[in-house]
């Protein structure tokens, strides 16, 4: 039953990551692949600032939304100059740039050797130690993403975004400001994206900057490349295919060290597979 | 009095004068046409006037005295210019529905997040669908359409840019939009093209169909190689031995 709700927490944060990204990708076809930055900044802040200060679980998400926003802002303005392949790569850039800064800044992160003994969400006095709380936890706000992910592709300003990945020359000349929509969901989605790094920190109770590798980036592409692009039951479904794939494979009889590292190979085959035969993904409105 | 004026307007792609000093003048419920050979520069001028690229010298002026000279295109639709593209650049992955309904919905981004696809945008959209006859395509994303449809879903945007309930288009630029269409079709956009301008707006056409250009125009600029060559009535210009050689010439 632990492996089990072990999972389920697992596939509730990279839904959140999933369903973050795919506003800017599959909805505004802006191709970024530095989503695991904002998530890195989400998890430092909840764990730095729980560890140091003994600030509660909650606060320190809120936190680390406001410091992702801010700094995402930043990135989000950089990018603004950058098109199509460059946007691409100077996304990446960002994504080296802020794990550059978690392995170096030791004084804050200690660097490599990570920050152990996070704690874990207190509510009303009840501490969420227990992995089934944590994961109506992570229920909770995995829902919260959804609706709000929903609410805004199926708002006016999404359709926007959608014409704007289609031909942004054009909605200009209709009157649109398109930069501002590019920033703005930008940052919307690196606040998600600050969310499930709030709750993996607190889920693992430790982290170091090995999670928010670039190649973490292209695995959160990768779930709604698969899953759906501009669709966000996509997302949530590219989650769990992702997350559950390698168990499937332990389950099949592979040892458990072979399966780690077919993991990696199987999720290319896949990718490259649908990319020739279903390129929307499984469930998805957009092909890249 | 014109609602929209280029003076002298000049663009230059690598040395070459694409147009090159062409003053016109777009009056409100009328019809202007811009004719001249291929590659004269039609094109280019609505891209100067609507934003979409800078120019080089010259005017463009709103009314008596509004200057617009080399402003974003989003600001520049502002003050109510739109305009078809000659080459369809329609919003492929959406449906022809959406493609209407983004043109037809709120320009604020923080308001546009709040705002839903109400029925009041969708009435306003399915009747101008009607209107250019591709209602049954209205969920078809619009990259499977035929080139005909292509064509009259950008006349519909245009159509959409002016019924907008803040800030409705008056100054509507058609690219060619004649192109590629069926007979009947030809007829249904030509009288669409003399409802807008009975409905006041300043209609400006793109067209190579003398025809055409006879039966709709209220007055006629001619271009040839960028430059202004001739202006008057149809009957004036096709008379004029200058176009005749012009377009002989081609
Ligand atoms: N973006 C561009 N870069 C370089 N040259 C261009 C560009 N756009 C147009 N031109 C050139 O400018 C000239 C005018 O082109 P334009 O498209 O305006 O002609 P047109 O009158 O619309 O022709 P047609 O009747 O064939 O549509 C042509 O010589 C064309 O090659
Ligand atoms: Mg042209």
């Amino acid at each position: 039953m632990d492996y089990v709700i072990h999972l389920l927490i697992l596939i509730g944060i990279f839904s959140i990551l999933g369903l973050s990204l795919n506003l800017v990708v599959g909805y505004t076809g802006l191709l970024s692949i530095t989503q695991a930055a904002f998530y890195g900044i989400g998890a430092y802040t909840t764990a730095i600032l729980m560890r140091a200060l003994g600030m509660n679980f909650f606060l320190s998400m809120l936190i680390g939304i406001v410091a992702t926003i801010v700094i995402s802002s930043i990135i989000g303005t950089v990018l603004s100059k950058f098109k199509d392949d460059y946007y691409a790569l100077g996304s990446f850039g960002f994504n080296i740039i802020i794990y550059s800064v978690m392995l170096n800044w030791q004084g804050l992160t200690r660097g490599p050797l990570g920050l152990p003994g996070i704690g874990r969400p207190e509510l009303f006095g009840l501490i969420l130690s227990e992995n089934g709380a944590f994961l109506i936890l992570v229920i909770i706000l995995t829902v919260f993403v959804f609706l709000l992910s929903q609410a805004i592709t199926r708002s006016s300003f999404g359709r926007v975004l959608m014409a704007i990945r289609e031909d942004e020359k054009v909605i200009q000349v209709f009157g649109y400001r398109t930069h501002s929509y590019k920033l703005l969901i930008f940052i919307v989605s690196a606040g998600m994206a600050s969310i499930a790094g709030s709750l993996f920190a607190s889920y693992i109770t430790f982290i170091d900057p090995s999670s928010f590798v670039l190649m973490e980036s292209i695995f959160i592409l990768a779930i709604i490349i698969l899953g759906g692009l501009a669709n966000n039951k996509g997302a949530v479904l590219g989650a769990i295919i992702m997350i559950l794939l390698p168990e499937a494979l332990r389950f099949v009889g592979f040892p458990t060290e072979i399966a780690a590292q077919m993991r990696q190979v199987v999720y290319g085959v896949l990718l490259i597979i649908l990319m020739i035969y279903r390129p929307q993904g499984v469930m998805g409105n957009y092909k890249l | 009095m014109s609602l929209l004026s280029t003076h002298k307007l000049k663009k230059i792609f690598n040395g070459v004068s694409a147009v090159n000093g062409v003053s016109l003048s777009f009056e409100p419920g009328k019809i202007t046409s811009v004719i001249g050979p291929n590659g004269c520069g039609k094109t280019t001028m609505i891209n100067l006037i609507t934003g979409m690229m800078p120019f080089d010298d010259g005017n463009i002026t709103i009314g008596e005295h509004t200057k617009i000279d080399n402003m974003p295109a989003y600001d520049v639709a502002t003050y109510g210019i739109t305009r078809t593209f000659q080459q369809p650049r329609l919003f492929e992955q959406m449906t022809v529905l959406d493609n209407i309904l983004v043109v037809l919905t709120e320009r604020n981004v923080f308001k546009s997040l709040f705002e839903r696809h109400d029925k009041y945008h969708i009435d306003i959209a399915e009747k101008i669908l009607r209107r250019v006859d591709i209602f049954e395509k209205k969920d078809n994303l619009a990259v499977n359409l035929s080139y005909g449809q292509r064509k009259l879903l950008e006349i519909a945007r245009v159509i959409a840019m002016g019924e907008r309930t803040d800030g409705e288009s008056h100054i509507l630029f058609f690219d060619e939009p004649f192109a590629g269409l069926f007979p009947e079709m030809v007829k249904l956009v030509s009288s669409i093209l003399k409802e807008l301008r009975d409905e006041g707006k300043a209609v400006v056409l793109v067209e190579h169909n003398m025809d055409l250009i006879r039966e709709l125009s209220d007055h006629v600029y001619v271009l040839d190689a960028g430059e202004h060559l001739a202006e008057g009535t149809a009957k004036d210009v096709f008379s004029n031995r200058g176009v005749i050689e012009a377009y002989l010439g081609d």
